[in-house]
C-alpha cells in the first residue's frame, strides 16, 4: 500500500522527457497546419487572375511579375516545400499587395493584437475568479442568483453587439467620454493613446468572463462541498482562509483550462472586435488579406494564429499539471 | 521542573466533558427534523459510542457539537455546553476560535478527507499557523511529535507527501494527528476506520484510545458497527431515524439491550468464536420526513403492537444509567448472545471439488503480486480469501473470474482446464461463474431499470426470453428480498444494500454454479451484511452454489465459510476448515489477524 514518494533528482529528466514529447507533439500539430493553410490557400483558384482582375488580360507585365513571384509555373509540392523553407527561417514572404516583406509588415500589428488580447487577459482573470468566488459564497441566495442572471445573459450577447452597446454609451450620446475607434498616427501603437484601448478590452473582457466565471463557480461549488472543505470548516480555519487556500486552489485546475479556450478563441476570435473599433490588429489586418487576394499575409496570420493557440494550450497543461500534485509526482516518478 | 508540571499535566487534566441537551436539526425552511431531542453527555476522558445504520443521523449528530451543518440544514434547537459555554449561541468568531482548539473532528472518509493538493506538513500546522500559535519551528516539532504519537514516519520526506501518496490507513492516522495536534478537550471521530482492514483498523482505534487516555480527551465516536464499539467505548448510544434509541454503559449494552432495534443490530453482527445464522433487519432506515408516526422503528420491529403506530415513546430510564425510548421495554424477554448459534461447518463433510487452483502465480506487469497459491471449492460450499488489503485477495478471484489474465499455473473446472481470460472460456463456462463486484455503487449502471439489469444475463446466455423472462426476473427478486414493484426503478433509486442484492440477483440470473464475492458486504451497514450472508447462506443451501467469498473480515468468514485461505503478501500461509483455523490457528499472522479483529463474544 505504500506509495513511492516523488523522487526528487531523477524527477528532472523525466520532466524533460515530458516537455520534449509535448514540444515535440506542438510541432507536429504545427507542421499539419501548415499543411492545410497552404492546401486551403492554394485552393483558392488562380491568385493571379483574383488579383488583376479585369487587367488580367491586359497588364501582362504585371501579371508575370506576380506568376514569378508566386510560382504559378511550379508544381504544388515545391512551392510548398518553398513557402515551408521559409517559415522556418522566418521568411514569410512578400506581400502582393505592396510588395514589402510580410513580416515587416505584420510585425506590428500581430504585437497590437497581442497586447490587446493580454491587456484582456489580465483584466478578466481575477474579475472571472472573483465573481466566482462571490458568487459560489452567496450559493442560490440572491447574490448569487443575480450574478448567474447577468453573466447568462451576458454570455448570450454576441460580441459585436456587446461593442456598439459600449460605444453607444461611452462614445455618443450618454457620456462621450472615451473615443469610439482607435486612432493610430503612422509609426504609433494604440496603446500610446490608452483611452483608445478601453473599449476594445472591455468588450473582449465582457464576451469572455461569463464562460470563464460560471465554469471556475461550478468547480468552486464542487470542491466546497468537498470532505476537505468541511475539515477545513471544522478544523476551525476562517471562511476566507478556507474559500483561497482549500477550494481555489483545486478549482484553479478546470478556471485555467476555460481561460486557455478562451484565449486561444481571443487570439483568432477578435476579428470582430477590432474591426468595429478600427483597430490596427491582426483580426482587421486578415480581412484586409482575404479581401485583397494577398495570399502570403493570409498564409502568415493563420500561422500565428495556429501558433498562438498551440503554445496557449502547452502552457495550460503545464500549469495545470503543475498544480496538480497528483499529476506532477505521476510525471517525476 | 518544566518536565513535572508538563507529565502533570498530562495526568491530571481535566475537562469538564461536554452535555448536550435536547439538539435538534431541520432542513432548511422547513419542519422536518434530520434528527431531534439528542440528549447526551460526554463525561471527562470518556468515549461514548454512537452507532446506527447508514442514515439514521450520527454525523448530523457529531457535527453539530461543532456548531456545524451541512449546506441544505440547520441546527434549529438545542444546546451543546462546554465549560460552561452553550457552542450554539456562541457568536461566529469564537465558535471557529474552539473548533479545532477545543472541539476537534476527525472525518467519516480516508480518502476525501485531506485536501489534495496541500502537503501534508503544511495542513497539520495550518491551524496553528493561523491562529500564530508558536513560532514556526515549535510548530514544526509539533507536526513531527504528533506524527510520531500516531506511529507515522515524521521526517521531512514524509512531511512533503500529497494525500494521495499515502494508504488509506495512513490518511486516517495523519487526519488524527492533526485533530489532536492543538490538544482539544473533545473529539468528534466520524466513522474513522471505514474501509481500513483490521490490522490498521486496530493500530488507530488504540492510537485513539491512547491519546484519549494521556489527555484526558472526551470522545464521540461514530460508527455503524457495533462490534467496533465494543472494544472502545465507555458507553453506548444507539440512534435510529434520528432520535437516540437506546443509550447505556458499555457492559449493559452489550449484556441487557433492551430495544428492539439493538438487538436486531446485535443479531446482525458475526462472532469470532462460533458461527452465526446472521440475520438482517427487514426494510431500511426512513429518511427524515418520511418516518412512521409512533414509534419510528414500528413498521420494521419484531415486537410492534398497535400502540407503537400510535403513541411515541419516550426516552425512559430503565435502570441508572440505561435509557431506552420502548413502550414494550421489559416486556420483550432477555436477550442471549448466543442467540442464532449454529454448528460450524463440519470440516470432515465430504467434498467434491468443483473448481481447482493449483500453483498460480500472478502478475501487474513484470511485478508479481501472488506466489504459488493453490486452493480449491467443493460444491455447495464457501471459501473464503481472507487477508489484509495488498495481500491479493481481489487479484486471485478475478483471476479466476478470468477479469485479469496475466497468470500463470492451471485452474481446473470440474476436471476441464479453463482458459486464461473469460473471452476465451466458453459461454457456458461464463454463465457457471459469476462474479460480483465489492462497490455495487459502480458496477451497475444506474440508468437502467433493474428489469433490465437482471435480464440481461438471461438474455445474453439464451436462457429466458420476453414474458417468461420477467417472470423470472420477479421471481429473483423475490429470493433477494426486493419487492417486484421496484421491477421498473432504476438502480440509482436504490440503497447500497438494494443495489447489492440486484447485483445477485443479477449473477444468479444466469444460473451459476460458481459465484464469486468481491468484498461484497464491506461497502455496507452491517444489518445489511446480516441480511446479505442470510440471502446467501439460504442460496448455497437450496441450490448448491459455490461460492469464493474475499472479505478481510474474519468474524463473518466463521459464518459464512466452510474453508479458509489466510493470505499474506501474496502467499497462502494458512488453509484448513474454518473451525480449526481460528479455534487452533498455527500461524504467527493468523493469530494477529484474529487479535485485531473487533469482537463483542
Ligand atoms: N443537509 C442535508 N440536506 C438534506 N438531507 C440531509 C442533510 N443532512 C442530512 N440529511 C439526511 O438526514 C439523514 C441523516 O444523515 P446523516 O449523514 O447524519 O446520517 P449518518 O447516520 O451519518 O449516515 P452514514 O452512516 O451513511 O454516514 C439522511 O437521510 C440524510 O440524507
Ligand atoms: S415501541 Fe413498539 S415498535 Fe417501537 S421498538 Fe418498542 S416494541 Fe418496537
Ligand atoms: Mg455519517
Amino acid at each position: 500500500m505504500e506509495v513511492a514518494p516523488p523522487k526528487g533528482r531523477s524527477g528532472g529528466a523525466a520532466w524533460g522527457l515530458w516537455l520534449a514529447r509535448r514540444l515535440g507533439l506542438a510541432v507536429l500539430t504545427l507542421w499539419l497546419v501548415s499543411v492545410v493553410v497552404f492546401l486551403a490557400t492554394a485552393a483558392l483558384g488562380d491568385p493571379v487572375r483574383a488579383i488583376l482582375g479585369r487587367d488580367y488580360d491586359s497588364n501582362v507585365a504585371r501579371r508575370q511579375q506576380l506568376e514569378a513571384q508566386l510560382g504559378v509555373g511550379d508544381s504544388i509540392v515545391s512551392r510548398y516545400v518553398d513557402w515551408l523553407g521559409g517559415l522556418v527561417r522566418g521568411d514569410f514572404g512578400t506581400s502582393l499587395a505592396n510588395q514589402l516583406p510580410v513580416g515587416t509588415q505584420i510585425s506590428s500589428t500581430v504585437a497590437n493584437t497581442l497586447v490587446l488580447v493580454l491587456l484582456s487577459a489580465l483584466v478578466m482573470i481575477p474579475l472571472a475568479f472573483g465573481i466566482a468566488m462571490v458568487s459560489a459564497h452567496y450559493r442560490r441566495k440572491r447574490p448569487d442568483t443575480v450574478i448567474q442572471t447577468i453573466l447568462l445573459a451576458l454570455a448570450g450577447v454576441p460580441e459585436f453587439v456587446t461593442g456598439i452597446l459600449l460605444v453607444a454609451v461611452f462614445s455618443t450620446s450618454v457620456f462621450n467620454v472615451l473615443p469610439a475607434v482607435t486612432l493610430v498616427a503612422p509609426g504609433a501603437s494604440p496603446w500610446d493613446e490608452p483611452k483608445g484601448m478601453v473599449l476594445p478590452v472591455a468588450t473582449l473582457v465582457v464576451a469572455v468572463t461569463p464562460y470563464v466565471s460560471r465554469i471556475v463557480r461550478a468547480t468552486l461549488l464542487e470542491v466546497l462541498d468537498s470532505d476537505y472543505v468541511e475539515l477545513a470548516r471544522l478544523k476551525g480555519i476562517p471562511e476566507p482562509v478556507v474559500m483561497r487556500k482549500h477550494a481555489l486552489l483545486n478549482a484553479i485546475v478546470p478556471g485555467i483550462q476555460v481561460i486557455a479556450l478562451q484565449l486561444a478563441w481571443l487570439a483568432g476570435g477578435v476579428v470582430l472586435v477590432e474591426t468595429l473599433f478600427s483597430y490596427p490588429g491582426v483580426g482587421k489586418q486578415l480581412v484586409d488579406a482575404v479581401r485583397n487576394h494577398d495570399v502570403p499575409v493570409v498564409q502568415a496570420l493563420s500561422m500565428i494564429i495556429a501558433g498562438v493557440y498551440i503554445v496557449v494550450n502547452l502552457v495550460a497543461d503545464l500549469l495545470s499539471i503543475l498544480l496538480t500534485p497528483r499529476a506532477r509526482t505521476a510525471i517525476s516518478s | 521542573m518544566t518536565t513535572t508540571t508538563s507529565e502533570s499535566e498530562h495526568q491530571v487534566r481535566r475537562t469538564a466533558g461536554l452535555v448536550i441537551e435536547g439538539l435538534g436539526v431541520s432542513l432548511t425552511g422547513s419542519h422536518v427534523d434530520v434528527v431531534d431531542d439528542i440528549d447526551l453527555v460526554l463525561k471527562p476522558g470518556e468515549v461514548v459510542g454512537l452507532v446506527g445504520e447508514s442514515g439514521s443521523g450520527k454525523t448530523t449528530v457529531g457535527t453539530s457539537l461543532l456548531a456545524y451543518s451541512r449546506a441544505g440544514a440547520e441546527i434549529s434547537s438545542g444546546k451543546v455546553v462546554l465549560e460552561d459555554r452553550d457552542v450554539l449561541s456562541l457568536p461566529w468568531k469564537e465558535v471557529r476560535k474552539l473548533r479545532g482548539e477545543e472541539i476537534a473532528y476527525v472525518p467519516q472518509d480516508p480518502a476525501s478527507a485531506l485536501n489534495p493538493s496541500i502537503r501534508i506538513g503544511k495542513q497539520l500546522v495550518e491551524l496553528q499557523q493561523l491562529r500564530g500559535i508558536g513560532t514556526s519551528e515549535s510548530r514544526l516539532q509539533a507536526a513531527r511529535d504528533g506524527l510520531t504519537e500516531v506511529g507515522l514516519p515524521s521526517d521531512d520526506e514524509f512531511l512533503r507527501r500529497y494525500a494521495h501518496q499515502l494508504s488509506g490507513g495512513q490518511v486516517q492516522r495523519v487526519a488524527l494527528a492533526m485533530a489532536f495536534l492543538p490538544k482539544p478537550k473533545v473529539l468528534v471521530l466520524d466513522e474513522p476506520t471505514t474501509g481500513l482492514d483490521v490490522t490498521t483498523q486496530k493500530m488507530v482505534l488504540d492510537t485513539m484510545a491512547e491519546l484519549c487516555r494521556t489527555y484526558g480527551v472526551s470522545a464521540l465516536y461514530v460508527t455503524h458497527d457495533l462490534a467496533v464499539v465494543a472494544n472502545i467505548a465507555d458507553r453506548v448510544a444507539v440512534m435510529y431515524a434520528g432520535q437516540i434509541a437506546e443509550l447505556g454503559p458499555r457492559d449493559t449494552i452489550f449484556a441487557n439491550p433492551s430495544h428492539p432495534y439493538t438487538r436486531a443490530l446485535l443479531d446482525s453482527i458475526p462472532h469470532l468464536s462460533q458461527a452465526r445464522a446472521l440475520k438482517g433487519i427487514p426494510g431500511r432506515t426512513p429518511s427524515p420526513g418520511r418516518r412512521p408516526d409512533g414509534c419510528r422503528f414500528n413498521d420494521r420491529c419484531a415486537f410492534v403492537v398497535d400502540r407503537c403506530r400510535t403513541e411515541v415513546p419516550a426516552l425512559r430510564t430503565v435502570a441508572p444509567e440505561h435509557e431506552v425510548r420502548c413502550h414494550r421495554v421489559g416486556e420483550i424477554g432477555t436477550w442471549d448472545i448466543n442467540i442464532g448459534t449454529v454448528p460450524d461447518a463440519d470440516p470432515d463433510r465430504p467434498r467434491e471439488v468443483i473448481l481447482s487452483v493449483e500453483g498460480l502465480n500472478v502478475f501487474y506487469g513484470r511485478k508479481q503480486v501472488v506466489h504459488d497459491v493453490t486452493f480449491d471449492l467443493a460444491k455447495g460450499e464457501v471459501v473464503a480469501l481472507v487477508g489484509e488489503s495488498g495481500s491479493g485477495k481481489t487479484t486471485i478471484s478475478r483471476s479466476v473470474g478470468g477479469l485479469h489474465k496475466e497468470w500463470t499455473g492451471s485452474l481446473t473446472f470440474e476436471g476441464r482446464e479453463l482458459a486464461r481470460s473469460a473471452r476465451q472460456r466458453s459461454a457456458e463456462d461464463r454463465r457457471r461463474m459469476q462474479y460480483i463486484f465489492q462497490n455495487p455503487y459502480l458496477s451497475l449502471n444506474p440508468r437502467l431499470t433493474i428489469e433490465q439489469i437482471i435480464k440481461r444475463p438471461m438474455e445474453l446466455f439464451g436462457l429466458a426470453k420476453g414474458k417468461e423472462a420477467t417472470d423470472r426476473v420477479v421471481e429473483l427478486m423475490g429470493q433477494v428480498a426486493l419487492g417486484p414493484q421496484m421491477l421498473h426503478y432504476q438502480a440509482s433509486r436504490l440503497s447500497g444494500g438494494e443495489r447489492q442484492r440486484v447485483a445477485i440477483a443479477r449473477a444468479l440470473a444466469a444460473e451459476p454454479d460458481v459465484m464469486i464475492c468481491d468484498e461484497i458486504t464491506s461497502a455496507l451497514d452491517v444489518s445489511v451484511q446480516g441480511s446479505i450472508v442470510e440471502l446467501l447462506e439460504g442460496l448455497r443451501l437450496e441450490r448448491g452454489i459455490s461460492m469464493l467469498f474475499v472479505t478481510h473480515n474474519l468474524a463473518l468468514v466463521r459464518s459464512i465459510a466452510a474453508r479458509v485461505e489466510i493470505l499474506q503478501a501474496g502467499s497462502v500461509v494458512e488453509s484448513g476448515p474454518v473451525a480449526t483455523v481460528m479455534d487452533t490457528p498455527r500461524e504467527e499472522y493468523t493469530r494477529t489477524l484474529l487479535s485485531n479483529s473487533p469482537r463483542i463474544d
